[in-house]
């Protein structure tokens, strides 16, 4: 497995800041905007652009995760079964500008069924997606982000996975190469 | 650890601590989702369940038909008293003729213990048990652990008193499986006729009296006195059971804490339990109804995820 840091520590704080003032710039104080994170690993995406934003509105910045293992369309088509995450939504969608916020953006999937899950809350007035990472060209249905903080062009063997100083010790971006595509 | 390790569920006897313990973290997530505005998630599009009903069952008919509807199953429903069953049809019958109909999963009770075993031998589709005779009621026990386990945290080394009639009582049995694997100490109270004999070998503790089972326990499982399945008089009258082992305000308020008091309905108000201890906030009676719902779409879920495409 061939490792390769797309980005760094530097490049990834840089990133994130970048994307927060371009949330702010179409968003303005947050007053009617929410950001949600789709379970597992757009959470953690959150987390940062929350704490950041905050740093720089010094307001609260409202703030949820959504789980969608139940709105998948891969249910029984895998050996084990999905197991859900828990969802935390407690303030209503209704006519809010949702900002749906994941890590990678791939195959466009995981979107869809965010897409999905997020009706369950009512009717936003709008709905954006931010990603930290856009895989370019691997997409299985039409869906792009509106906020990108890196695109990459990669294979889909490979795998693309973002780290996290809270969880991992070091924030970086790291795309894996399996070896047979050497 | 992240599948059942049985392909029905038959009892909480064949399910290993892993099972429940994975039953109730998808049962959280379940309860989250029947309190959204959309009480719905479209994961089981594809799945077809049967309802069979060959004795009377309301809250739990529609307990299972809710969890079905709110995962997107198609559901159709059966029951005996408007059935075929009554021209003489077999049970193998019945259920084969439905399952020429494309059914992935079968829901049944019947009044005899081991005929959701019976069936989940010799059919394709998943089975759950929702009540076999006077055996077990899996999903019933599952639903009491986890109320027991959001009101007092976990169910591990809670003490647990169930009181009535236990020999009728397919909930006691599955209880007693339930909260003895999650690691909680349980007690069965009731006259001596409704107490099975070697109950005690299942490693439980045996009380006939209802004040000192009530002062050593957390929470009191009241069962219904099941007349339907008594064929003798077990006691004088209900009006003796209901003096020696009816729970009332005054003894609840008489005891040194605050137990939690369950009831798997339905309730014969005045006999088993007075109105106003049904109706206390001690009571957790209609949490049990609603952690219902949720319990029985984990259990559909995770069976459901089993079934080949």
């Amino acid at each position: 497995m061939e490792k390769q840091v797309i980005l760094n520590k530097r490049h990834f704080e840089l990133t994130v800041n970048r994307l927060c003032y371009q949330l702010i710039e179409s968003h303005n104080d947050f007053s009617n905007t929410v950001l949600i994170g789709l379970q597992p690993r757009g959470v953690n995406v959150v987390a940062r652009l929350k704490s950041q934003l905050e740093k720089i509105l010094g307001k609260e910045v409202v703030c949820g995760n959504l789980d969608i293992t139940f709105y998948r369309d891969d249910f029984r088509r895998r050996e084990k079964p999905l197991i859900p995450s828990t969802t935390n939504i407690d303030f209503v969608i209704e006519n809010k500008n949702v900002v749906l916020v994941d890590d990678v953006l791939f195959t466009g999937r995981t979107i869809r069924a965010g897409l999905d899950a997020l009706l369950a809350f009512g009717r936003p007035n709008k709905v954006e997606l931010l990603t930290l990472i856009d895989r370019r060209f691997n997409r299985d249905l039409p869906i792009q982000a509106d906020y990108i903080g890196e695109s990459v062009d990669s294979l889909s063997s490979e795998r693309v996975s973002v780290e996290w100083k809270e969880i991992e010790g070091e924030d970086k971006v790291v795309l894996y190469t399996p070896e047979s595509n050497e | 650890m992240n599948n059942l390790s049985v392909d029905h569920l038959i009892g909480i006897k064949d399910l290993t601590r892993e099972d429940i313990e994975l039953i109730f973290s998808t049962a959280d997530s379940f309860k989250e989702v029947i309190n959204r505005p959309i009480k719905k998630v479209p994961s089981l599009r594809d799945i077809t369940i049967a309802n069979l009903f060959f004795e009377n069952s309301t809250r739990t008919r529609l307990s299972f038909e809710l969890a079905e509807k709110r995962l997107s199953a198609d559901v159709v429903n059966f029951s005996a008293a408007s059935s075929s069953v009554k021209k003489g049809e077999t049970l193998i019958d019945t259920v084969n003729n439905i399952l020429s109909m494309k059914v992935d999963m079968v829901v049944m009770r019947h009044p005899n213990p081991g005929a959701a075993k019976f069936l989940s031998e010799r059919i394709g589709a998943k089975v759950v048990n929702a009540g076999d005779g006077t055996h077990e009621h899996p999903t019933q026990a599952l639903l009491d652990a986890f109320s027991i386990r959001e009101n007092l945290g976990s169910v591990e080394g809670k003490k647990v008193v169930i009181v009535g009639d236990i020999l009728h009582s397919r909930v006691a049995l599955s209880n007693i499986y339930c909260l003895q694997k999650l690691g909680a100490e349980v007690m069965v109270c009731g006259p001596t006729t409704l107490i099975p004999k070697y109950i005690s070998e299942l490693g439980v503790k045996v009380e006939h009296n209802l004040r000192k089972a009530l002062e050593w326990c957390d929470v009191a499982n009241m069962l219904r006195i099941q007349l339907e399945r008594q064929e003798i008089k077990y006691f004088p009258s209900l009006r003796e059971y209901s003096m020696q082992f009816g729970l009332n305000k005054e003894l609840l308020d008489s005891l040194p804490k605050e137990i939690v008091v369950m009831h798997p309905g339905p309730i014969n108000r005045g006999v088993e339990i007075t109105s106003d201890v049904a109706d206390s906030k001690q009571s957790i009676i209609l949490q049990q109804v609603e952690n219902g719902v949720a319990i029985r779409m984990a259990v559909i879920y995770l069976l459901a995820s089993k079934i080949e495409r």
